[in-house]
């Protein structure tokens, strides 16, 4: 039987099935952060039961942390009963820490792959929907719950029905400064927010194989805004290369019987997928949200669309989503002002995402009043962008130069814009409130954000970059 | 867990698509170790954009503050995988959710808590949501998982399919860690036979 990526890590990781029908599979890895652990901690604690792996199971500090230099960081106290029940919880159980102000400190998806932690066709558990970042690698990774976190810790496998496959096809090349968070906007616009529900996404075609490792994740990571657990890239050489003498990375005679074995799992030609879809890429513009869900998206050319052919049932959410945004139907995207911009989080703070920004902003100056600040996916990503000099490009264009955070992305560590502002945001969701209270978001690729920071208002990067804007 | 059979008690509508986790279970005032749940539901959607309670949300309806039921649109839960927006539900009492369809990671976070998710026919969608508008908080529905059917309070009954395996679960209340460590030796043996087939899947830090 031909089958699926998907298919093949699947089955290598089922355990076996339980009396109601479910199938344990097994969690390679497993990445802890102090927004759900704790209350895991204390339940297993209160059942007197031990973490079955604690050698595969890690915890990262990455919600509530500071984005702000480490001596200034001054604790308060609600985040710092988190921050410390999270220690504790791991130094009893022998879980290993990225602990603020570590080497490894960072966004547990972006630190994961950068350690070599990950690896392609290894299952992978975070309790944090954006898990499926790592799928860049072509491992197969679920974001969880706080009772499945638990039961991973205490079983180091989840029990699952098995979901669907999708496969979505990206055809086409990419023009300049369009980038994959471009894409994944694109098949947002295209399928929807519950387009993948039920369905484990493979982006497959020419597009796909084309990213960046680091494109790869961007892509990967907006699996769930489409609705599905997870979303996977095979992995091929690119993917070998970029592991390649990572830290925890196999290494000698073991690494070549894992690229052995990884080489076998693309999908195999005439493997059947449940569900098939095709995008065209090719002349697409870069692409920004306009509404408070991360499908509500146009072409940088384009306008706020008009409702009035939707049928009434619809229209009232669409007409309630422009209100909160301050739009109106048939409004230009282009030339919006814009008070703030954040670069930063799981989706888009790599560096190869840190360097188009800097790219636009060297020799430039953000424009008077816009607030824009630049978070580091990880403090590994701070260091080596550090090296190559791009915080003072940032710090010089007038960015805040951030330490390592989630920090504006949910805003749970402070970071947060004033009511009525509008954002443009290399984040992975739009929805109201989640920036602050009454903050407009636009989701937007770094080059986008990059600009409008310059000009201070929603503008096309390639204009700005051709001396027109 | 707290068994399933069945739930009697006020239906509450909130007839609207892709409700999302922020919306539900806001992280408002900042996250905190020790949440009161039943503060947290809706905190943003309770108000209107001046501040004032918005009187017109369902859950500041005084009929709705104690609902068993919930009715609701497409999509309902996307977003974050915070499972506080499924223990904001249970801490006000609701034990059913009826919705369009709900998203992945809520939909299992509903089994987890012994809240049952339930979506019906199109039709019968359409007829119980113009029911429980009616109603308006004055006539109980009922959630029956023992014969998979909603109530009406005019006796009619819609009925719904649950997989077996979620409905064991919650009927029976399963300790779901207990029912998966029946299985602890499938899981000793998948290890060693991994750990020499493929050594580098069973071993996350080398030094
Ligand atoms: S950066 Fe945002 S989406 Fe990513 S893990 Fe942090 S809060 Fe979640």
């Amino acid at each position: 039987m031909p089958r699926t990526l998907f298919d093949k890590i699947w089955e290598a990781h089922s355990v076996g099935t339980r009396v109601d029908g479910r199938v344990l599979l097994y969690m390679d890895r497993h990445v802890l952060h102090e927004l759900h652990a704790p209350h895991a901690f204390r339940k297993l604690q209160a059942a007197n039961r031990p973490v079955r792996r604690p050698d595969l199971t890690f915890s990262a500090m990455d919600h509530t942390a500071s984005s702000l230099p480490l001596a200034q960081q001054t604790p308060n106290a609600q985040t710092q009963a988190i921050v410390d029940a999270m220690r504790e919880g791991s130094r009893r159980n022998g879980i290993r820490i990225f602990d603020i102000g570590d080497p490894e400190h960072g966004i547990s998806h972006v630190v994961a792959p950068e350690l070599g932690m990950v690896l392609p066709g290894a299952t992978h558990a975070v309790p944090d929907s954006h898990a499926c970042t790592v799928g860049g690698l072509g491992a197969l990774a679920f974001g969880v719950g706080t009772t499945e976190l638990e039961h991973i810790l205490a079983t180091q496998v989840l029990a699952l029905a098995r979901p669907k496959r999708m496969r979505i096809r990206l055809d086409g090349t990419l023009g300049p400064q369009v980038e994959s968070k471009d894409v994944a906007l694109r098949i947002l616009s295209q399928i929807g927010v519950a387009g993948g529900r039920g369905h484990i996404l493979e982006f497959s075609g020419p597009v796909a194989r084309a990213l960046s490792i680091e494109g790869r994740m961007t892509l990967c990571n907006l699996s769930i805004e489409m609705g599905s657990r997870s979303g996977m890239i095979a992995p091929d050489d690119a993917t070998f290369n970029w592991i390649a003498g990572r830290p925890w990375a196999p290494q000698g005679a073991m690494w070549d019987e894992a690229i052995a074995y990884w080489r076998t799992l693309p999908t195999d030609d005439d493997a059947v997928f449940d569900k098939e879809v095709v995008v065209e890429c090719t002349g697409l513009e870069p692409q920004i949200t306009w509404g408070t869900d991360p499908a509500q998206v146009v072409g940088i050319s384009g306008r706020v669309p008009d409702f009035s052919s939707v049928d009434t049932s619809k229209r009232a959410a669409l007409e309630k989503s422009l209100a909160y945004m301050g739009l109106a139907a048939g409004d230009m995207i282009e030339g919006l002002p814009v008070q703030r911009v954040f670069i930063g989080s799981c989706t888009n703070a790599r560096l190869p995402d840190l360097e188009v920004a800097a790219n636009i902003l060297r020799g430039r100056k953000i424009a008077p009043g816009v607030k824009a600040l630049v978070v580091p996916g990880s403090a590994k990503v701070k260091r080596d962008a550090e090296a190559k000099g791009l915080d003072r490009v940032f710090r010089d264009a007038g960015f805040v130069w951030g330490e390592t955070a989630c920090s504006m992305c949910a805003g749970a560590n402070g970071d947060r814009g004033e009511p009525g502002d509008r954002v443009l945001s290399t984040t992975n969701r739009n929805f109201e409130n989640r920036q602050g209270p009454g903050v407009r978001t636009h989701l937007v690729g770094a080059a986008l954000a990059a600009a409008a920071a310059v000009t201070g208002r929603i503008t096309d990067v390639r204009k700005l970059v051709a001396g027109g804007a | 867990m707290e068994k399933f059979t069945s739930v009697t008690g006020v239906a509450a509508p909130l007839i609207e698509d892709d409700v999302n986790t922020d919306q539900i279970a806001p992280v408002g005032g900042g996250p905190r170790l020790n949440q009161n749940y039943s503060e947290i539901l809706f905190l943003n959607r309770r108000k209107r954009p001046d501040g004032s309670v918005d009187t017109d949300f369902v859950f500041n309806k005084p009929q709705f503050a104690r609902p068993s039921i919930l009715v609701t649109g497409r999509n309902f839960g996307c977003g974050s995988s915070r499972e506080s927006a499924v223990w904001a539900m249970a801490a006000i009492g609701i034990r059913c959710i009826v919705a369009r369809s709900f998203a992945d990671i809520y939909r299992e976070n509903c089994l987890q808590n012994g809240v049952l998710p339930v979506t019906l026919s199109v039709a019968d969608t359409e007829v119980l949501e113009a029911r429980v508008l009616e109603a308006n908080g004055a006539t109980p529905f009922t959630a029956d998982l023992e014969n998979q059917r909603i109530v009406g309070p005019d006796g009619s009954a819609f009925s719904f399919e649950l997989p077996p395996a979620d409905r064991m679960r919650l009927m029976e209340g399963l300790d779901d860690i207990g029912l998966s460590l029946k299985l602890d030796s499938e899981i000793d043996a998948w290890e060693k036979r991994i750990s020499i087939e493929m050594p580098w899947m069973q071993r996350a830090f080398q030094n």
